[in-house]
């Protein structure tokens, strides 16, 4: 680690007042992707803005046909939450399945989310049940939020506040882990819903999460895993690696597909 | 002996003395110990595989706060420092003496593989000496870097050493190659089978840590480090690198936080720290990142071989030819010649009557890690590479892989039994683990779950892997003439306090293995002390008068052993003290756990009245006997120890992700007398989950360019509980014929064994798509691979 200086406001105002003055100053929410960063002094900001303090950032709650989920809230707590279970039981069941204990403890949806990791749960949930980012400025449509690997719409000093997520008819995921890191290799999430179907992929694309529209319309014909099965994705698109070379990621897609078609009912 | 004390002595399963102190996180590892005035060093390590060192810079880093030193390769040099020392000789088939080029504790000229240490950067703080290592400058000039065992060979390879040509370090052989040919040209049949054994990081929980201690009015060096040996520290950097005196050097060993071997060896390290805190007049502290360990802890394995196998029209093995090369990597690690020689060639005839075994072995020199022993050293390398044989020969000649087995195995009747490859295996009894084995897995029902797992769309298959290994190392005039350049005997001292309490001073080293209960319930068993009142003392030259240390399982057997003998000592003195007060003759008196006794009367005297005696001796045999109560034995092993056994594992395979799933794994093994059974199974599990590790998720892999691909835990696949089944662990005992224990090890049996079960469950899963062979690990997307390309010939 260098050495930064180190705020903790308690509001969003003063957080995004202490950005503003500084482009080289950087949010910390869980700490869970940045920290391990800063370890292995891959990252030299001059000050880290510890969020935690801030409750405004905290929490689940129901809005009408809409979940509202503050950008500080903890994968353990969306995995727990009576109100996420009760709504959109797989991204309880997704949460749950991010990184270990200790992790989801820890980490925050807005951290991720914020951070666009191209492995990260997620970024495929939110861009399948078409939800909107909310920041300190402005909301984005998740189509437009997620931007290639890692990259996001977020301006500098610019912080996630919220993500509204609509309630989908019916929403699955299923993913291949990294076998080391344990991360997704190939998850996919699917979701039924006012917007019609949604297919969205993690883990496995060149550029980060991207949306399975051939998928989508084969789903929106015939909401079967069959229909998936179907339906080969381009190995040319896929990222490759020690783990998984991009045919391997593309197969496994069409198979996550159909485990997570299964996996929604 | 022979008499078992209910909760005590040997075959209880005592909880282990030291977990409360580890569990309770007040362990004292070398990283929680603290010296006055402590300064830290940081090293800084190449980032090439293969360079020139044109400059190095060090002016603007030693100008910044908190410097204290920074040395580089010349400083050491100009101060006459040798080179890291080889422990082991190979002579080629020639003759010749292996290729030995120096090794450097910090680079000189040249770096040789991504993470050889360039320069060292001692500072107040650690985070001062990191921001010092960033500012020096070094000017490379990449040279053409060669990391594959078999591209090490090519004639165009880039050569790693000037003093190695062709990147050649011994072509060594074992065995009657006249003899092999022969049996060759009458067989009824040959099979050929060709494996690569993968390249692995040890990964011991605690990363390695030094510090290194001058004291500057007596002149002597203290260093506290992460070591399986501190006596063999003491002796290789002493007498090799630094030239300090044993009498001005001591090595401490506290609590080890795992080894695996990796801790043997004598590291760069430690001798840089040890030199730096003369030069510095303050001790020098180095703590190893994960990261860093990657790329500097001695890796394992690294074998690609070919072998023959012929057969006779029944099924029985006429001979076995094979050829191996073995990575050494950058350069020697302290035993690394020795491990793909006489711990792997040695073991070919595995667990078969073979009459005749040829064997040719090349190391190479590479731009990586040097590659030294882990977990079973060598022995994994041979019985993975036998037992994979096996299977493959039992189905080209339609034979049941169980029976195949069978028929070749050694019988009960032929030990001693003498191999072609130099080892006498004293005792064993191959049939009855197969039998227990076969019964406790449920083998017989196999073909139903098959059925049943096929109903679920997976694939389903069971492997079995019949071994034998050689531990306890090891007599120390045999491996003297193979080229070590140190006995491996054993030393323990036993000091009975005035009150009956006792000390054990060991040579060996505990570090996971639980020595601080199993010695202690030796002493119960023999003296009749309770385990309570037995502190087992190690891992310090200035506590312990030496010792070899631990590895190749040789703890109980040779150091067990050592404290046996010295027991012994205790009682033929502690009689004499005994007929003494008793008013008797010597020859009348008894000692049974505790109790001297003269013959046929009720006359006694318990441990504590005698040794209460020996040391206030006012009614005592002084003319013939000295005062104390405290005897040391050093014990030579008359051979290495046979453990072996069976062990069998059921996985399942999903062919759509290719992922492989381990259901259940079955260990029977002999490990001769079980001295503590939880021990045994926390360690037989242990070395298998290792073994599952290595078949199907742990590999090294570097690029073409000598970069480690695997250099971290994101990409290094380490084993978690998840992906690992309850381990059914049982023994059956047959006795080592030559250590008064009986004892044969058991540290790495789980390790040997269960690599080739693993695999050859994986290829039996795998049956119906004509599937050979499979390289470990078995990766979803290997086995995927297999599948996908399979598929038409199996629908
Ligand atoms: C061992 C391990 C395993 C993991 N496994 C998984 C896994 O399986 N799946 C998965 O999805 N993730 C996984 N993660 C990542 C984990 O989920 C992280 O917690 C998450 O990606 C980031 O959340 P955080 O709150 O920790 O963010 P931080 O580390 O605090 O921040 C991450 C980045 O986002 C920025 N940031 C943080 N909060 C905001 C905000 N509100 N607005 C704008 N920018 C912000 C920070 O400046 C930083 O650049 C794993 C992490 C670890 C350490």
């Amino acid at each position: 680690m260098y050495d930064f200086a180190y705020h903790k406001p308690a509001s969003v105002a003063d957080a995004v007042k202490i950005l503003a003055s500084d482009p080289e100053a950087r949010p910390i929410s869980g700490g869970m992707t940045l920290l391990p960063a800063l370890k292995l002094r891959l990252n030299k900001p001059t000050a880290v803005v510890d969020l935690s303090g801030i409750a405004e950032l905290r929490g689940v709650k129901r809005e009408g046909d809409k979940l509202v989920i503050g950008a500080l809230t903890r994968h353990f707590e969306v995995a727990t939450s009576a109100e996420v279970k009760a709504a959109i039981p797989a991204l309880a069941a997704m949460a749950n399945t991010i990184g270990d204990t200790q992790v989801r403890n820890r980490g925050t949806m807005g951290g991720s989310v914020a951070n666009n990791d191209p492995s990260a749960d997620y970024p495929a949930a939110l861009l399948a049940l078409g939800a909107t980012i909310q920041t300190d400025k402005r909301t984005v449509p998740a189509d437009e939020f997620f931007n290639g690997m890692f990259t996001t719409v977020l301006e500098v000093g610019e912080l996630v506040t919220a993500i509204h997520i609509p309630i989908p008819e019916k929403a699955g995921y299923a993913k291949m882990r990294n076998p080391a890191s344990r991360y997704s290799m190939a998850g996919v999430f699917v979701a039924k819903g006012a917007a019609g179907v949604r297919v969205a992929v993690n883990g496995a694309g060149a550029n980060g999460v991207f949306r399975e529209k051939a998928m989508e319309a084969a789903l929106a014909a015939n909401w079967s895993p069959d229909a998936v099965a179907a339906v080969k994705v381009d190995a040319g698109l896929m990222n490759g690696d020690i783990h998984g070379s991009a045919e391997y990621r593309a197969h496994l897609v069409t198979v996550m597909a159909k485990r997570a078609v299964v996996d929604a009912g | 002996m022979n008499v078992v004390t209910p909760f005590e002595g040997i075959g209880a399963s005592l909880r282990r003395k030291e977990d409360f102190r580890f569990l309770m996180g007040r362990g004292q590892y070398v990283d929680d110990l603290n010296r006055p005035g402590q300064t830290h060093a940081v090293m800084l390590r190449s980032p090439h595989a293969h360079a020139t060192i044109d400059r190095i810079d060090t002016a603007a880093a030693k100008a910044m706060p908190g410097v204290k030193a920074i040395f580089v390769g010349e400083d050491m040099a100009a101060e006459s420092i040798g080179g890291i020392p080889c422990g082991w000789q190979i002579h080629s088939k020639d003759g010749s003496p292996m290729a030995e080029p120096m090794h450097p504790a910090l680079a000189l000229g040249k770096v040789r593989h991504v993470g050889d240490p360039v320069a060292v950067v001692i500072a107040e703080t650690k985070a001062q000496a990191r921001d010092a290592a960033e500012a020096i400058i070094v000017d490379y000039t990449p040279l053409p870097a060669v990391s594959g065992t078999v591209a090490a060979l090519q004639p165009d390879a880039p050569q790693v050493h000037e003093a190695a040509p062709g990147n050649l370090c011994y072509d060594w052989h074992i065995g009657d190659k006249a003899a092999q040919e022969a049996a060759f040209a009458r067989a009824a049949r040959v099979v050929t089978f060709e494996t690569t054994n993968n390249r692995l990081v040890p990964n011991a929980m605690e990363p390695r840590a030094a510090i290194g201690d001058f004291d500057s009015f007596s002149g002597d060096y203290t260093l506290y480090t992460t070591s399986q040996n501190p006596h063999v520290i003491r002796l290789l950097m002493g007498a090799f690198v630094l030239h300090i005196p044993e009498s001005k050097l001591r090595v401490v060993a506290p609590d080890v936080g795992g080894g695996f071997g990796s801790k043997i060896y004598h590291y760069a390290e430690e001798a840089i720290v040890t030199w730096a805190a003369g030069k510095v007049k303050r001790p020098v502290k180095w703590t190893c990142e994960r990261s860093e360990s990657f790329m500097s802890d001695a890796h394992g394995r690294d074998h690609v071989s070919a072998a023959e196998l012929a057969l006779d029209a029944e099924g029985k093995i006429l001979a076995l030819k094979v050829h191996t090369l073995a990575n050494m990597g950058a350069y020697l690690s302290t035993f690394a010649p020795c491990v793909p020689t006489y711990l792997y060639a040695t073991l070919l005839s595995g667990v078969y009557a073979m009459p005749v075994i040829y064997a040719e072995v090349k190391a190479v020199f590479t731009n990586t890690v040097p590659v030294d022993a882990y977990r079973g050293a060598g022995r994994p390398e041979a019985t993975y590479l036998l037992e994979r044989l096996m299977d493959v020969a039992a189905a080209e000649a339609g034979l049941d892989k169980v029976e195949f087995r069978r028929r070749n195995f050694i019988r009960p009747d032929q030990f001693p039994y003498q191999t072609p490859v130099a080892l006498q295996y004293d005792s064993g009894d191959y049939h009855s683990t197969l039998a227990a084995c076969l019964e406790t897995a449920g083998w017989a029902g196999f073909e139903a779950r098959r059925a049943e797992s096929k109903s679920r769309k997976k694939l389903r298959g069971i492997g079995i892997s019949t071994y034998v290994e050689a531990c306890g190392i090891a007599p120390s005039a045999v491996v003297g003439s193979l080229g070590a350049r140190a006995g491996l005997y054993e030393v323990g001292t036993i000091r009975v306090h005035p009150t009956g309490s006792v000390t054990v001073l060991t040579g060996a080293h505990s570090h996971g293995q639980g020595h601080e209960t199993t010695f202690a319930q030796l002493v119960a068993d023999k003296l009749g002390v309770p385990t309570a009142n037995v502190d087992i003392v190690h891992g310090d030259t200035a506590k312990v008068p030496f010792g070899m240390g631990t590895y190749g399982s040789r703890s109980l057997a040779v150091g067990g052993s050592a404290m046996d003998k010295a027991m012994d000592k205790i009682i033929t003195k502690g009689k004499r003290i005994a007929a003494h007060l008793m008013e008797a003759s010597v020859e009348d008196v008894e000692f049974e756990r505790g109790t001297f006794r003269v013959a046929g009367t009720d006359k006694t005297k318990s441990l504590t009245d005698i040794s209460l005696a020996a040391y206030v001796p006012h009614n005592y045999p002084i003319d013939e006997i000295e005062p104390g109560l405290e005897e040391t034995a050093f014990y030579d092993p008359k051979n290495f120890t046979y453990p072996g056994g069976c062990h069998i594992c059921e996985v399942e395979i999903d062919p759509e992700t290719g992922r492989t799933e381990v259901l259940n794994f079955t260990a029977v093994d002999d490990v001769g007398r079980v001295i503590n059974p939880m021990i045994v199974e926390g360690q037989v599990q242990g070395g298998v989950a290792q073994g599952i590790g290595q078949a199907l998720l742990e590999a090294a892999i570097y690029d073409a360019s000598g970069q480690l691909v695997s250099g971290s835990f994101m990409d290094y696949t380490m084993p978690r509980a998840g992906d690992l089944p309850d381990v059914g662990v049982a023994t059956h005992t047959t006795l080592c014929t030559h250590n008064p224990l009986g004892v044969k090890g058991c540290g790495e049996v789980g390790a040997i064994g269960s690599p080739p079960a693993v695999m050859n469950a994986v290829v039996d899963a795998l049956r119906d798509y004509g599937v050979r062979h499979v390289e470990m690990p078995a990766t979803p997307q290997k086995i995927w691979g297999i599948v996908n390309s399979h598929r038409l010939a199996a629908e």
